[in-house]
């Protein structure tokens, strides 16, 4: 039966992201909450692969950045009537390089899978900088025009972002209560016993990656879309480590932690960053004082006490230290 | 490539090897004793700079600057071990939380530089002992280059000494082993792991004041070179000693020849290198048995 409980995150979902147009707080801001929702795709999209399936990926700024690149490349090289096909295209890219990058990765675990997926995307980055003709080098991509009924005004851009990532989002909340989601969950919990029931533990994390980097690419293509210009930056390792960060902070082990995580990060960019240069001395506080105190996230506090938690708990525990 | 340069570039390399060396077997030892993968190593790299640049000022003895630059760092980082990377050992899904306490401690210790040293090139001169240069054969080296060699022999050797002929190597090595079978015998094992996390981290102080003379100082010289030792550890296997030295001097020799082979693309080709090294053998060269694999 389906409780009015569980749809409770999307309301405040639509409260929050249309709300923000009644009360129009001005172009600057509207700009931020574009790239908080933007931020929220990229970070829900990770978090399947993180929170869900329990892979800590440290390289999907490489996704992100694919996206991005592939979108702000065939805007150029041709016109920017196709926007949302470009997108689109660039995402199809993101999912075709992630598919042979976990095809290597995901043989891996621990740690190793973390060192290879940001190897990965550290010499994709390497490459970007140095390919000057074909990326613009550290230069990067400018002026990337967006096709003309998105001109003009970041409202219409962020209403565009939020139709697309709100529709990506709901897309993602099916796989993850779907049963292949919940497959997913159990691999996170207990690899073995997957295996016994009779699942492929590596197919089934190898969709979960190229499904995960696919809505990434998305991401970073609406990105691209937003200022206008891209920078080697959206792949450098930082990019990749704020995934993790945003999905920790809101809550790895539940759905809608990642938005609010990747709206606690840019809100705190944005605030502190207006008083101090020094933002990212505040934000290693804040990860401190979530991972020393909150572990489960913003959204997990409530989930903390619950029975039902700790029950899950144990079991990855004792499979943790089986391994 | 005429044999002059081809030894140039050897020696070049290995000295780019021996800082590498110095910083990964820090990371390394943290990583096979405390079980941490410590990503702010970087960081510790940085303070030993910038805490020799501060003594320098004051005292203007490279010497002074050398001692002080690894105790402070080691300092810092038995502190920061103690009051906060000993809350989350054991947890569940630690990796994650590890990365994220040593991602939060470079945010924080590299801005805390920034903060306190500002964010403009500094330069620390190499002592007028060491500056000139030496002819062997018809090859002209830095005095700079072989000194850094020789310290990371002594290191070398010394560490050898410690971890296979002493009773405090024993336990350290006892520790990355089994640590609860050793803290049941009566090892106090949490001050181990205190003490092998201020050790490695004042070795990669050491590095940082070593290498201050040959770049420049920047707040963002630590992330440089985190990366290339974290590809050290890779290569070398985790927690291996010995690999990371071996890792090291593959590195350093890939660096010094890549850029004469391919200037541009030198940085990538060690990438490269890691990723063919995690594809064919992921516990790393030097490990001895299959861990990380499917």
């Amino acid at each position: 039966m389906k409780k009015i409980k569980d749809y409770l995150p999307w309301i405040v979902y639509f409260v929050f992201f249309l709300g923000i147009l009644v009360v129009n707080p001005g172009t600057h801001y509207i700009h931020l909450v574009a790239r908080i929702i933007i931020f929220s795709l990229y970070a829900v999209a990770f978090n399947l692969l993180y929170g869900t399936t329990g892979l800590v990926s440290f390289g999907h700024a490489l996704f992100y950045g694919i996206g991005a690149y592939i979108t702000g490349m065939l805007v150029k090289a041709t016109s920017p009537e196709l926007f949302l096909l470009y997108i689109v295209l660039g995402a199809v890219g993101s999912a075709f390089v992630s598919f042979f990058i976990g095809l290597l990765t995901l043989r891996l675990t621990g740690i190793y899978f973390t060192m290879l997926t940001l190897a990965f995307a550290q010499l994709v980055w390497g490459l970007t900088f140095k390919l000057y003709h074909f990326t613009g080098g550290d230069d990067g991509i400018q002026a990337i025009a967006k096709p003309e009924i998105l001109a003009g005004g970041v409202t219409k851009y962020y209403l565009f972002s939020f139709i697309v990532v709100t529709i990506c989002i709901y897309i993602l909340w099916r796989i993850r209560r779907s049963p292949f989601g919940t497959v997913l969950n159990s691999i996170r919990q207990n690899p073995q016993r997957v295996t016994f029931l009779g699942l492929n533990v590596y197919k089934n994390q190898l969709k979960a990656f190229v499904i995960s980097a696919f809505f990434a690419g998305i991401a970073g293509g609406l990105y691209a879309g937003l200022d206008g210009s891209i920078h080697p930056d959206m792949l450098h390792w930082p990019t990749s480590g704020n995934a993790i960060l945003m999905a920790t902070i809101g809550g790895m082990g539940t759905f809608f932690g990642p938005v609010v995580g990747a709206g606690i990060l840019t809100g705190l960019e944005e605030v502190v960053g207006k008083y101090t240069e020094y933002w990212s001395f505040y934000i290693g506080v804040v990860v401190l004082i979530v991972v020393l105190l909150f572990p489960n996230g913003v959204l997990g506090i409530r989930k903390f006490s619950s029975s039902k938690n700790n029950e899950e708990k144990e079991t990855e525990v004792v499979c943790n230290s089986g391994n | 490539m005429d044999i002059n340069t081809f030894i140039a570039q050897f020696l070049s390399g290995l000295s780019t090897a021996m800082l590498l060396f110095l910083i990964s077997s820090g990371l390394t030892l943290i990583f096979g004793v405390v079980n941490v993968l410590n990503f702010a190593h970087g960081s510790f790299y940085l303070l030993g700079t910038y805490f020799a640049y501060q003594l320098m000022q004051l005292f203007d003895n490279f010497w002074v600057g050398l001692l002080v630059g690894a105790v402070g760092a080691g300092i810092v980082g038995m502190v920061i071990e103690f009051l906060f990377l000993r809350r989350i050992y054991g947890r569940a899904q630690e990796g994650a939380f590890q990365l994220l306490m040593t991602f939060a401690f470079i945010l924080i210790l590299d801005d805390v530089v920034k903060f306190i040293w500002g964010t403009e090139y500094k330069t620390i001169p190499k002592p007028a002992s060491l500056a000139g240069s030496l002819n062997i054969g018809t090859v002209t080296v830095p005095v700079y280059n072989i000194f850094i060699i020789i310290v990371g022999l002594l290191v070398v050797l010394f560490a050898w000494y410690v971890l296979t002929k002493t009773d405090t190597g024993k336990m350290v090595r006892a520790s990355s082993l089994d640590r609860i079978m050793l803290g049941l015998l009566g090892t106090n094992v949490p001050m181990i792991m205190t003490v092998v996390f201020g050790v490695a981290t004042a070795m990669g102080g050491l590095a940082g004041v070593l290498a201050a003379p040959l770049r420049t100082v920047t707040p963002g010289a630590g992330v440089e070179f985190i990366i290339d030792s974290m590809i050290v550890v890779v290569i070398g296997g985790f927690g291996n000693f010995w690999g990371a030295l071996l890792g090291a001097l593959i590195i350093g020799e890939v660096l010094a020849f890549g850029i004469l082979w391919m200037p541009e693309l030198a940085t990538v080709l060690t990438f490269v290198v890691m990723i063919i090294v995690l594809i064919v053998k992921p516990e790393g060269l030097l490990a001895k048995k299959a861990v990380g694999r499917k």
